[in-house]
């Protein structure tokens, strides 16, 4: 997939031409391909997100956008500067907020934030102005001078994104920002970052794994998978892309896959061709789940039902909804979003995302 | 692959003032946030003094020992055990290194123009600061416990030269080693493998004179060696200048040459990333 814009009509927030990069095995293991040919662009002043489960590459993207790391091949540039050619301009023109805490805790709020701002070349004044107006800003005035190892989450998380903001920057790097956030909290930074997106003209590139984040706040997504990217589009064109509904099934017990012993065929491979022939296309079964797409679903699910029913699998509910991006992500990859972000990190915790 | 120059702007001179200076100042508030580990400091330095003063008290006993020096064994060692301090607190210089590592603060340091020489040089600024206070406890202990330095004044700022060379080139060591292995089991190794073998191979707690001729040869290459001697001197009733400068000057190029390393070391640290 190459990007939608072409080279140099108008000054990009973000290119990134066929990132490739690999880590060493460790130990004999074989090495690792975080990125393979990734390209996208983004327009100057938009929010782009990154979609992926976890493992994708997307944090190995941010890394090497904002010069922490290097790819082995491909070029990169972010407005307008080369990231391998102009580090130390890039380093001035970002705002990097990381996936894990950035803070520092035995420093209070202010302290955090003047300090950065001041590495970030502002004056002592203009630093603690801009401390107090950011502090003043996501609600963190009272909490100031507290150490912030004092912090809750909610809090420090946002003094993460604060730092990144401190010095204006034109374009901000949010990786994943809302991930082990507890939902209002969640809500709550959604909120902040939007409007901040719309106070502050930056480029904002977001990287999250969670599909509602990039629907909600991206003008426009990339998904990524397997260290490239598989579609990029406004969310909405991506979804208008496939047409119909989306039909999914619960059942009440997981159908097994394998055969059984009596030579019968699979019990799964029968599941999905009892409700393809119902009228369901590009089927899907995870767990007790199946998903499956029909021009209009309302009116194909009373026939899928029937015909669950007729071949004696129980069903504990239904539902229609419009496309979502967890489709759009099935119809690329072939996997539900669920299992691969799941698969890519079995260790991380992971929430199940709401289609 | 591009040459490229990490710190090759032309503002790199002022930030680096500013940078050192500001982040100098967060590594000692955030010491001085944490009041046990500041009495631990202090307390540290004054065992060994006692404790090694006690045990060897009648070396100098020994014929031939301290040819020329004639003062009491807890004046020998006095010196010793203010660089053995500096060195061993300098050693573990890396640990606010690898807990901004694993914290996420580094990375939010190195995507910003924070000048890479003053995060080295920071902490071995703030290390420096610490070793000289902790120097100025022992010798304030020993003075107590009746020893006379006849160097004086000036003698004591070669002590305290001394020892910012030495904390300034095993700080800049164990920057180096946690930018390389982001573990603080690999500080572990500087302290056990690399510290306490150069204590014992100088002439800290034992004079050299009297020791195996190869002890004799490694002391000299031995840059804790330089500062103890550099410090022993300058403390001397009659110092030799020679003798002192010299290896004040070998402890300050290896020092900078390994701030250079250590600064060097971030670009592995990228590569790998």
């Amino acid at each position: 997939m190459s990007p939608s814009t072409p080279r140099g009509t108008s000054i990009t927030g973000v290119r990134a031409d066929d990132l490739r990069k690999t880590y060493p095995g460790r130990r004999g293991a074989p090495t690792v391909t975080a990125l393979d040919g990734l390209s996208f662009a983004v327009p100057d002043g938009t929010v782009f997100g990154l979609l992926g489960p976890n493992g994708a590459g997307k944090s190995t993207t941010v890394k090497i956008l904002t010069t922490l790391s290097r790819a082995d091949s491909g070029t990169a540039t972010v407005a307008g500067l080369d990231v391998a050619r102009e580090p130390d301009a890039v380093r001035r023109a970002v705002g990097y907020v990381a996936q894990k805490p950035v803070t520092d805790p035995m420093d209070t709020g202010r302290e955090n934030l003047v300090l950065a701002g001041r590495l970030q070349g502002l004056g002592r004044r203009d630093a603690r102005a801009r401390a107090d107006e950011l502090l003043e800003r996501f609600g963190l005035t009272a909490a100031a001078d507290r150490l912030v190892k004092t912090y809750s989450g909610g809090m420090a998380r946002k003094l993460d994104v604060a730092l990144g903001i401190v010095h204006r920057p034109q374009v901000l790097f949010l990786d994943e920002p809302t991930t082990g956030l507890d939902p209002e909290a969640r809500a709550e930074m959604w909120a902040e970052i939007e409007r901040m997106t719309g106070d502050e003209r930056m480029t904002v590139l977001l990287t999250t794994h969670y599909l509602e984040e990039a629907d909600r706040l991206a003008a426009r997504v990339a998904i990524v998978d397997r260290g490239s990217v598989v579609v990029e589009g406004a969310p909405s064109e991506l979804k208008d892309g496939l047409h119909g509904d989306t039909v999914v099934v619960e059942l009440a017990t997981a159908v097994p896959a394998a055969p059984s012993a009596d030579g019968a065929p699979a019990p799964r491979a029968r599941l999905t061709q009892v409700v393809g022939e119902a009228g369901l296309r590009d089927v899907v079964v995870d767990g007790t789940q199946v998903r499956g797409r029909a021009e209009s679903g309302s009116a194909a699910l009373p026939g899928v039902l029937a015909a669950l029913d007729g071949a004696g699998i129980p069903v504990a509910s239904a539902t229609v909804a419009r496309p979502s991006l967890d489709d759009v992500y099935l119809r690329y990859t072939g996997r539900t979003y669920g299992s691969a972000d799941r698969a890519g990190a079995a260790a991380r915790e992971t929430e199940e995302v709401a289609a | 692959m591009t040459a490229l120059a990490p710190t090759a702007a032309p503002s790199v001179a002022p930030s680096f003032v500013t940078h050192t200076r500001l982040l100098t100042a967060r590594a000692l508030r955030g010491m001085m946030r944490i009041p046990v580990f500041v009495v631990m400091q202090l307390v540290q330095p004054m065992i060994w003094l006692l404790l090694f003063g006690a045990l060897f008290r009648s070396v100098v006993d020994i014929p031939g020992f301290g040819s020329g020096f004639g003062g009491s064994y807890l004046e020998f060692i006095t010196p010793g055990v203010v660089m053995m301090t500096a060195m061993f607190g300098a050693a573990w210089a890396g640990t606010s290194f690898v807990q901004d590592m694993d914290r996420g603060v580094m990375d939010r340091f190195l995507a910003s123009p924070t000048s890479r020489g003053a995060l080295v040089a920071s902490t071995m600024v703030y290390q420096s600061v610490v070793a000289v206070v902790q120097g100025v406890v022992v010798v304030l202990v020993a003075v107590a416990c009746g020893a006379r330095f006849p160097g004086g004044a000036v003698g004591m700022l070669v002590v305290a030269l001394a020892v910012v060379l030495l904390t300034a080139l095993f700080s800049a060591l164990s920057n180096a080693f946690a930018l390389l292995t982001g573990q603080q089991e690999a500080l572990i190794g500087i302290s056990q493998l690399i510290t306490l073998p150069l204590t014992f191979l100088s002439s800290a707690v034992m004079d050299t004179s009297l020791s195996p001729g190869w002890v004799q040869t490694v002391a000299r290459y031995n840059p804790f060696d330089w500062a103890v001697v550099a410090g022993r001197e300058a403390l001397s009733a009659t110092p030799d200048w020679g003798l002192v400068w010299s290896r004040l000057g070998w402890l300050a190029l290896a020092a900078v040459v390994m701030w250079w390393l250590a600064t060097r070391a971030f670009r592995a640290l990228q590569r790998s990333a």
